[in-house]
């Protein structure tokens, strides 16, 4: 199993992989690139990961995801590399019996991703500079060398 | 570093580096021998002092031991990979 891929996400694909006759419920998070009001001009956002780790914890991560909800099946990919604003960096489809539990699996995912999973980003901005992004989506300020 | 490092009592583990840090330290990984026992806070300790650029890094820094997010006072042992991580900013 990988949860990483280069290409476009595709949400089809996940879905197909979650699906089954006795769920009634599924829920679909994906997350994308963004240049906002806060942001100056992102034109992109570069992803980089430290890879096998990413692929190890994604398996604790849904396997701790299955513990709490054991009747939910959890599909993610993570797109890693250049991605243009509007696209899809992250997709997580969870399906289950009943919708509580489809929506409780999908945001336990993406709130332990975004805990858990070494993905780092790079804001690539119109003027031609490139910010690497903390979690809070701050911009890291760029220590002084030497 | 001594010339020649007694294998038992001192280990060499993989230092890996992602992202800004392996801007900042100019190279995505490479290795370093620590006195055993250690932890990987010896082993960030000793990183800041053996890679050009190290300095800027943090000296509390994320880490992890062969892929998985441990404290600094995690114990190391010969062979292991240890990853020093910025802030996760995934999703």
């Amino acid at each position: 199993m990988t949860y990483l891929t280069r290409d476009p996400l595709s949400v089809d694909r996940l879905v197909a992989e979650v699906a089954a006759p006795g769920f009634g419920g599924t829920c679909i998070f994906l997350g994308t690139v963004r240049n906002g009001p806060d942001e100056q001009g992102v034109t992109a956002i570069e992803y980089s990961a430290y890879e096998e780790m990413v692929e190890a914890e994604f398996g604790r991560l849904l396997a701790d995801a299955r513990g709490r909800w054991p009747e939910a099946r959890i599909a993610v990919r993570h797109r890693l590399g250049t991605i243009p604003v509007g696209e899809a960096s992250i997709a997580i489809a969870a399906a289950a019996p009943h919708r509580a539990q489809a929506f409780e699996a999908c945001r336990y995912v993406i709130e332990e991703v975004k805990r858990r999973v070494p993905v780092w980003k790079k804001e690539l901005r119109l003027d031609g500079t490139e910010v690497w992004v903390d979690p809070d989506g701050r911009p890291t300020p760029q220590p002084a060398h030497g | 570093m001594p010339a020649t490092v007694d294998t038992a009592t001192s280990a060499t583990v993989r230092v890996r580096f992602f992202a800004r840090y392996a801007e900042l330290v100019g190279c995505s990984e490479g290795a370093v021998s620590v006195s055993l026992p250690a932890t990987v806070g010896d082993v960030v300790r000793r990183v800041r002092e053996d890679f050009p650029g190290a300095r800027a890094l943090p000296e509390r820094p994320l880490a992890a031991v062969n892929l998985r997010q441990v404290k600094l006072d995690a114990r190391v042992q010969d062979g292991d990979e240890v990853a020093l991580l910025p802030p996760i900013a995934g999703g």
